[in-house]
């Protein structure tokens, strides 16, 4: 016989592996948009260290003149992005999920001590439930920038009709350049996501696909409540 | 909340792992096998038929939020730029006759108005500061002024007219064309400009008349209007025929 722990539920396994696609498609649009005014440089005064993009990515990714098809795709995929991200933070707080994902009193702290953990720098992680804290911080985080980029990009796609909107935003422009920047956040995000995922492991990923972990090793007297130290022992992914 | 802990032999182990992952694997194909199908559908006027038809829809739900009440946002005069981008000349081709220019405005089949610019500048003047936005997604305050086309409607008795649900705008040379939806036309920012930051619209900017219509991207601005009409259907539109969005509302 072996012992399974449930981690995560259906419905939240079908909002993320739907999730994926669908932001995935976003931002592939949102490069054949964004190339129509490619504006956004990183640097000071007359310094850019970095151009949003550069020619050689825009060509290698075959990006260029293609603002149509761009805009096209994204007003039709932004209906699976926000439609499954209404339903899955819905489903957060009538299922109590929240309570595992949320940042609590505890998290701003801890979350330095998984940090040094995770960089090897210090041994031994504080206990915790579902997720250590640093990922209920980025988890929590990931929500809201889903959250501003609705709302940024409401701003921007009908700025007349949602004025104020775009105007607590700052106004249009500003609103462009903050659904910009929270695109670069998202893909920031997912290179850590994916990182942390590699090196998490396979019963991590197992865990995203069947809900359930298997723990590594037995353990000992564990009453239901305390099974979460087991699930410590596998490195959980950011 | 605790975890949920279970006893499950390893055949149970294995079988619903592999459930799992077929699962998995299934909707990954159908993923892959469903964007494959829609960029393979028929054309509807440059973007595959289905992305068509959700355009269509949005139109459908972003009209209803639509008001006169809801305004772009204007500016002081001092914040409109000097320099006033141009970013196209299609439909201004060489060779256009501004003393010759009427505007043409088909009232019905057999019933065309000749309006020249003196008349237009004869109606009540509106001038407007707003964020002109492009589709390419730079915008640019800049600072405009005309006759708001409901009061040009009001003037020329078009009120059967306006009823209907476009208008459409063709440039003297037939180069440039759009539709507007009859709202949009009819918004109280909307304007048959003539001037561009105090003077006369430069060649370059559609002289002697053009569109501004705040509530629409910069691609439904029809630069030197030659013919106005009226339709139930959609007009031709220059930039729908290449796959954009014929709405375009903001």
């Amino acid at each position: 016989m072996k012992k399974i722990i449930k981690k995560h539920p259906l419905a939240i396994r079908w909002f993320h592996w739907i999730n994926f696609p669908a932001l995935a498609v976003m931002v592939w649009s949102g490069l054949l948009i964004y190339w129509a005014n490619d504006v956004y440089t990183l640097g000071w005064s007359d310094k850019t260290v970095l151009k949003f993009f550069p020619d050689s990515f825009n060509k290698a990714l075959n990006i260029p003149f293609r603002l149509a098809e761009g805009m096209n795709l994204h007003f039709l995929f932004m209906w699976f992005f926000a439609i499954n991200g209404f339903l899955y933070v819905l489903y957060l707080f009538i299922s109590g999920e929240w309570r595992l994902i949320f940042p609590n009193k505890r998290s701003l702290k801890e979350s330095w001590q998984v940090v040094l953990h995770d960089l090897h720098i210090k041994k031994g992680m504080p206990p915790q439930k579902k997720y250590n804290a640093a990922q209920r911080i980025a988890y929590t985080g990931v929500i809201f920038m889903g959250i501003g980029s609705l709302l940024t990009g409401l701003a921007i796609y009908k700025p007349v009709q949602f004025n104020f909107l775009c105007n607590i935003l700052g106004g249009y422009e500003w609103a462009r350049a903050e659904h910009f920047i929270l695109t670069i956040l998202f893909t920031l995000f997912f290179l850590v996501h994916i990182i942390q995922v590699l090196l998490a492991g396979w019963n991590n990923f197992r865990g995203m696909i069947t809900g359930f972990e298997v723990p590594t090793s037995p353990p000992e007297g564990s009453t239901v409540e305390t099974a979460s130290p087991t699930i410590n022992k596998t490195e959980n992914a950011i | 909340m605790p975890f949920k802990e279970e006893l499950i032999s390893e055949k149970q182990l294995k079988k619903k792992t592999i459930i799992s992952f077929s699962v998995f694997i299934v909707m990954i194909a159908v993923a892959v096998i469903g964007w494959k199908w829609l960029n393979k559908q028929p054309d509807d006027n440059g973007t595959p038929k289905p992305i068509r038809k959700v355009l269509n829809y949005n139109e459908g739900i972003f009209s209803k939020l639509y008001s006169h009440n809801h305004l772009a946002k204007t500016f002081p005069l001092s914040a409109a730029v000097k320099k006033v981008r141009v970013n196209g000349s299609d439909g201004m081709s060489a060779g256009f006759d501004p003393s010759a220019w009427k505007l043409k405005v088909a009232r019905s089949p057999g019933d065309t108005l000749f309006i020249t610019l003196d008349e237009i500048k004869a109606l009540p003047k509106t001038e407007i500061v707003f964020d002109f936005k492009c589709i390419e997604g730079w915008s640019q305050v800049t600072h405009w002024g005309g006759v708001k086309f409901s009061d040009f409607a009001k003037k020329y008795n078009l009120t059967s007219q306006t009823q209907m649900n476009y208008v459409g705008l063709i440039t003297p040379d037939k180069g440039y064309y759009v539709g507007n939806d009859m709202p949009a036309m009819m918004h109280p920012q909307t304007l048959l400009c003539y001037e561009m930051n105090g003077a006369p619209l430069p060649m370059n900017q559609g002289y002697p008349l053009r569109l501004i219509i705040p509530v629409k991207y910069g691609i439904k601005h029809l630069k030197r209007i030659g013919t106005v009409f009226f339709s139930n259907e959609r007009p031709a539109d220059f930039w729908y025929e290449r796959g954009y969005d014929y709405y375009a509302g903001l």
